[in-house]
């Protein structure tokens, strides 16, 4: 198992292939890369740089956008300006450079709280239910097994989008449009499916003398699931908790369609970021910078089991 | 420690027999072997005993206690399986450890740790107890997987197959040690094997199974010398009792309906040609380093016997063969006694 497992290929890579390899996976790492590179760019120009054409590659970097992301700010006659006392930090003294005063926080902050509960509070819900929907049909006779099966994927056999109408009736029936506790079910029913096929596979590789042999040892099936099966599934369980959260994280359609206020996440709020005349491009970007974190850092964490976990099955045991 | 009893034991697999009405005591403090090929439901009937399958039909009792619909924990057996018998995410000690630590057990950790480092010495274990699982070699696995079962007192040891996949020096060791372990501690064991030496060296009783079927129960050399079919017979010896159509050799008194005799060497008494009932021929010999074998064509048979390796055979050589109360079978391979008739 994973300390016999590398792979080898039998015969070393020659040294031409490694370059053109290398030279394939380098372009595509920098055609992937720019777009990432210029949105934390402008999220450090002024709005006129930021829309500067030709556009600037090199300027003075500003926390202006940042600024204008976090809070709210009135336009005020320079006397009124004059009148006040010093500044008090970086955004104050931004926002008078260009006669307007901070009038208070903006709703970044809540909207990044909500796409922080909603996503990882579905994808907690879908891994969980994914696992122990998995581990059944793994392991226990279930009537029509393949047909329940097939029934859960084609839940995703259309986009989710093509039943938001049906959705958003049924939720403001139930009281669940714009509310926390809806999007996170509203997630977790689409990502579960996918959870329960990509764990069954998973927990299949994983023989069940396991969990037989803890049974013997006396121990009940659910402890022996929790302690012999779960942690030889942690690799399947990271990269399908990745695959989760990054559907949660970044879904916009049912966003929009659903929240406005309360339960708003970040997707729909992002792009309506407007500054005095139009968008407020550097805003928007500090916002998507900002956005990116979480899930950067979540798939850092797990990274050691991701590289085993999305090649699973192409690498036997 | 406790007596097992088996009743009536059924179990259907898509419509396949793979246990069929297996009735059989295993007593106390007893080593028993049972013995049959891939496929004749020696795991299952291992399973059933556990806990880990349901009987369509019959009955398991274990010290006196009837455990048919018993969880696997409540009827306290050991079990080492064929493969996969560790858990690759634990240390060894922690695989040792594992069972003491149910909390149906409660058991203290000072206590645990005393049996763990007992029971590594007893399977010589002890320098690789911080490894993970997976670092150790099949023959240090399968050592770890039979300490495991070692470090409980349960009711019953159940063993499938466990030395199967090493190599031999090492199954042969481990074959000693078993049967040493087994008779310093007086377990009860229940011990499943497709290896006819494994079976000899090691039951006190061994069960032969046919597809499903518990076909003889007996000594060692009950079922050697007194097979109940031409099936039992083939399972035991090397090499393997010859089957001859009757009538080809003389044997004597053959018993009506005999259709078949079955021909070990202690059967036949090799002589001067002209005196003995059957004119052969010595084909090859075969050395073995350990065991020589001779192949003999007899009326266009051929027998595979065990010879003497201190005496110079040479191959091709004309000799007379006479059979010494040879193995009769009927037809359908029922054994006949000399003196009786086939049962019809
Ligand atoms: N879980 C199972 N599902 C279907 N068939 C099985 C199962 N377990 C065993 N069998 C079948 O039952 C028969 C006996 O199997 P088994 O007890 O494993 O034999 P052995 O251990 O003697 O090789 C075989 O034909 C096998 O294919
Ligand atoms: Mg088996």
């Amino acid at each position: 198992m994973p300390a016999l497992s590398t792979a080898h290929s039998v015969v070393a890579p020659s040294s031409t292939s490694r370059w053109i390899a290398g030279t394939i996976v380098i372009t595509y790492a920098v055609i992937t890369m720019i777009p990432l590179v210029w949105i934390v760019l402008t999220s450090f120009k002024t709005p006129p740089d930021s829309i500067a054409y030709p556009p600037k590659v090199v300027f003075e970097p500003t926390l202006e956008g940042y600024c204008n992301l976090f809070t709210t700010r009135t336009r005020q006659p320079p006397e009124y300006i004059a009148s006040l006392p010093p500044a008090e930090d970086v955004c104050d003294e931004i926002a008078r450079s260009r006669n307007m005063v901070i009038a208070g926080p903006s709703n970044v902050v809540p909207r990044f709280v909500n796409s922080i509960v909603i996503a990882f509070g579905s994808t907690f819900l879908a891994v969980l239910l994914g696992t122990l929907a998995a581990y059944g049909f793994s392991r226990f006779k279930v009537p029509l097994k393949d047909d329940l099966l097939f029934f859960i994927l084609s839940t995703r056999m259309m986009p989710p989008v093509a039943v938001a109408i049906p959705i958003y009736l049924m939720y403001r029936e139930l009281g669940l449009t714009d509310s926390r506790l809806g999007m996170i079910l509203l997630y977790t029913a689409v990502n579960v499916s996918l959870a329960v096929w990509l764990l069954k596979g998973f927990i299949d590789e994983i023989p069940r003398e396991y969990e037989d042999a803890a049974m013997v040892d006396g121990y009940t099936r659910l402890q022996a699931f929790r302690l012999t099966v779960l942690p030889q599934a942690a690799t399947g369980i990271a990269a399908t908790a990745i695959f989760c959260l990054i559907f949660a994280w970044n879904e916009y359609a049912f966003a929009v369609l659903l929240t406005s206020g309360e339960a708003q996440t970040m997707p729909p709020f992002i792009p309506f970021i407007i500054g005095e005349g139009g968008q407020d491009w550097p805003a928007v970007s500090a916002a998507t910078t900002l956005f990116l974190v979480p899930i950067f850092v979540f798939t850092i964490l797990l990274r050691k089991h991701l590289l085993r976990g999305i090649t699973f099955g192409a690498v036997r045991k | 420690m406790a007596d097992v009893r088996l009743k009536g034991l059924s179990k259907t697999f898509n419509k396949r027999l793979a246990v069929d009405d297996l009735s059989l005591d295993i007593r106390h403090g007893e080593f028993f072997v049972l013995l049959g090929p891939t496929g004749a439901g020696k795991t299952t009937t291992l399973r059933l005993i556990a806990g880990l399958e349901r009987p369509d039909k019959g009955s398991v009792s274990i010290g006196g206690r009837d455990v048919t619909h018993s969880e696997p924990a409540e009827r306290d057996c050991a079990f080492v399986f064929q493969q996969y018998s560790l858990y690759p995410h634990l240390t060894v000690y922690d695989n040792l450890a594992f069972p003491l630590k149910s909390p149906l057990r409660r058991l203290s950790k000072e206590d645990i740790d005393v049996r763990v480092r007992e029971v590594a010495e007893t399977v010589h274990i002890s320098h690789k107890l911080d490894s993970k699982a997976t670092q150790l070699s099949g023959g240090e696995m399968q050592r770890v997987g039979i300490g495991r079962a070692l470090v409980r007192r349960p009711n019953i040891y159940l063993m499938d197959e466990p030395l199967s996949s090493l190599d031999a020096r090492l199954r042969s060791d481990l074959r000693l040690e078993l049967k040493r372990i087994q008779q310093d501690t007086g377990a009860t064991l229940l011990y499943v094997t497709h290896d006819q030496i494994e079976a000899m060296t090691m039951a006190s009783r061994i069960g032969i199974l046919e597809n499903g079927r518990l076909v003889q129960c007996g000594t060692p050399r009950e079922i050697y010398e007194n097979p109940a079919s031409v099936y039992v017979a083939t399972r035991l010896g090397t090499p393997r009792i010859n089957l001859l159509p009757a009538g080809v050799i003389p044997a004597g008194s053959e018993p009506t309906g005999t259709s078949v005799i079955g021909v070990r060497t202690e059967h036949v008494v090799l002589g001067d040609p002209s005196s003995s009932a059957s004119k052969a021929r010595i084909g090859k010999v075969e050395r073995l380093g350990d065991q020589t074998f001779l192949h003999v064509d007899v009326e266009g048979h051929k027998l595979v016997l065990l010879a003497d390796p201190h005496v110079a055979l040479e191959a091709d050589r004309a000799v007379g063969l006479s059979l010494r109360a040879p193995l009769f079978f009927a037809a359908d391979g029922a054994r006949i006694h000399a003196g009786q008739e086939a049962r019809q």
